[in-house]
């Protein structure tokens, strides 16, 4: 429980750097959010600036920004007018995380079966096709791979929509491409992690002993082995931000990533501050559960720190 | 891809062994051929990449252009190669920004050793729970889509992993008695990094130089994707992987080609990593 809450707390000054080399970042983007095709006459930028506290300097905007944030307050969207960046962001982040979820479930249960699979036989084809796709499945990126099964299961054989959003049939191609990735990953370290276990001497004990094989594989050595995987969701699930990026875009979903990506090429600053924290944020807890996960499953973790 | 244990006798070279893995000299070899391509590609590409002509516009692969025209009528090849000149410029010269930071970081960081190495490779790991392409996304665009920027900012979020393997070899070194040896000697700091700490780490370098290149290659395609990376005229495979995708029910060969070259370059990478370090690297012995 101390452990729980002192990395708790760790997270505020990661956080709040996060905050501060985002927020100078984001300004520091040159073109502000008021300069259009038209320019606006020079009193009503002016009043702009005024209310969305632009015209202060930046330390002073920072500040105050920092106290409104410590309340649960992101501050009005510039390009939303009427909206604050909590609303924009809360309208979005279900989908993002619907399918952020979705695809880390898919990863896991292709990888971790898969890599098992080939630890069981090592050498034989059983490890070596799996193995071969795997390698396939860390080169190509997400934005090919999604073209590709957009073109093959949308266009060629017409079975699912090729993009948009609402019915759960709009989920399978964005899921399946981002998890798709991502099982490759922790197929080959699935695989790995068994391999150095099952070499070890508690492992020979347990058969020695008479274990059923299924056992030992299932409840001794797996156990172990999961660890290193279990470590690895928390860099797994900063991949899929990186992939929702690019997959929201192309199979046209109203996530995050996309609102992310918009808010970057329309300079508006609170959105992209806002997105980012949220993110950070996420990604902190994730690293922290998977770390308590690991806690779990390993009473030496538990006891080392 | 597993060569048995047997085999691999201690009292060969590392390039003996480095030889026999075939995978990895095939992966050499098809880089040397992919780079020689695109670095010669302003004497050897068929067409100018930036020549439109509008009357051949959108042509399916044909004996004038091999891999098609696009939808301005630029020829395929042509611009895949200068694409690809790009896209391996990147990888090499962030990877190289990325090697410089992670080495010092690395060294540094075992060698102050106590509290503040601690602190140090705390920071990395916080920092590398971060998205990182959030930030890239970012400095590209405060600091404008030029090349030099794009190089900076992908190697500078690509020194972590590199600076936390660097430390841990660096503190093994830095235990041993020939390091200590030559520090009763009288040896400087400088010329123990120079002399003893930069010659054994050098294998650990090649092995995570060319393994950080296809991360790197991936993050500015990611960027180029976006539209944030490089700018047209000029393109990178990321750029001609999106224009692909973007009209793929019309015309499937602008996607495919791009894809597949840069899949394999990708793969070939890895394929060369993974044999450079089963051959130099005596502890990773695959079992």
């Amino acid at each position: 429980m101390a452990y729980v809450l002192r990395r708790l707390l760790e997270m505020i000054p990661v956080l709040l750097i996060v905050v501060a080399a985002t927020f100078f970042l984001a300004h520091a983007v040159p073109g502000g959010p008021f300069d259009k095709d038209r320019p606006l006459p020079a009193e009503v930028k002016a009043r702009l600036e005024q209310y969305y506290g632009l015209d202060q300097p930046l330390p002073a905007q920072l500040g105050r920004y920092v106290v409104h944030l410590a309340q649960g307050d992101l501050g009005p969207s510039i390009k939303y007018p009427g909206w604050s960046v909590r609303e924009v962001i809360g309208s979005r982040i279900g989908v993002s995380a619907a399918l952020g979820l979705v695809s880390l479930l898919i990863a896991v249960l292709i990888g971790v079966p898969v890599g098992v699979l080939a630890a069981s036989r090592p050498n034989s084809w059983l490890d070596r096709v799996p193995m071969g796709f795997t390698l396939v499945g860390i080169c190509v990126p997400s934005f090919v791979l999604g073209p590709i099964l957009a073109l093959v299961f949308a266009l060629g054989l017409g079975w699912l929509p090729p993009c948009g959003w609402g019915s759960p049939i709009h989920f399978v191609l964005p899921a399946c491409t981002l998890g798709l990735i991502t099982a490759a990953p922790l197929a080959r370290l699935t695989r790995g992690s068994l391999m150095e276990v099952r070499s070890l001497d508690y492992v020979r004990t347990a058969r020695a002993k008479g274990v059923a094989p299924l056992r030992v594989w299932f409840v001794h050595a797996l156990r172990n082995a999961l660890l290193p995987v279990v470590t690895y969701l928390g860099p797994a699930a900063a991949g899929l931000v990186s992939g929702s990026f690019v997959i929201e875009s192309l199979f046209d979903v109203p996530g995050m990533g996309r609102l992310f990506v918009t808010a970057i090429i329309n300079r508006d600053v609170m959105l992209i501050l806002g997105t980012t924290i949220v993110y950070a944020s996420a990604l902190l807890f994730l690293n922290l559960a998977a770390d308590l996960a690991n806690a779990a499953l390993n009473p030496k973790v538990a006891r080392d720190r | 891809m597993n060569p048995p244990v047997a085999e691999s006798l201690a009292s060969e070279s590392g390039w003996q062994r480095f030889r026999r893995d075939r995978a990895a000299a095939w992966s050499g070899w098809f880089l040397v051929a992919v780079a020689a391509a695109c670095f010669l590609s302003p004497w050897i590409a068929p067409y100018p990449y930036m020549a439109q002509d509008l009357a051949s516009s959108a042509m399916a692969p044909s004996s004038a252009h091999w891999l098609g025209t696009d939808l301005l009528g630029r020829d395929v090849l042509s611009r895949l190669l200068q694409g690809g000149m790009i896209s391996l410029f990147v990888g090499l010269i962030a990877t190289a920004v990325a090697l410089v930071v992670g080495i010092c970081y690395g060294v540094f960081a075992a060698e102050v050793g106590g509290r503040a190495e601690d602190a140090l490779m705390r920071f990395v790991d916080i920092v590398s729970t971060l998205p990182l392409t959030l930030i890239v996304i970012l400095s590209t665009v405060v600091f404008g889509q030029n090349m030099p920027m794009i190089f900076l900012a992908v190697g500078g979020v690509s020194w972590l992993t590199m600076a936390r393997i660097i430390r841990n070899q660096t503190r093994e070194l830095k235990g041993s008695q020939f390091v200590q040896a030559a520090e009763s000697l009288g040896q400087t700091r400088w010329g123990i990094f120079r002399r003893h700490y930069l010659p054994n780490l050098a294998g650990t370098i090649a092995v995570c130089a060319t393994l950080t290149v296809p991360g790197v290659m991936l993050l500015e395609a990611f960027v180029s994707f976006l539209g944030l990376g490089v700018k047209a005229p000029m393109t990178s495979w990321g750029l001609m992987i999106k224009e692909g995708a973007d009209i793929m029910e019309e015309c499937p060969w602008l996607l495919v080609s791009p894809s597949v070259v840069f899949a394999l370059t990708l793969l070939s990478l890895n394929f060369l990593g993974d044999g450079l370090r089963d051959a130099f690297d005596p502890r990773s012995s695959r079992k």
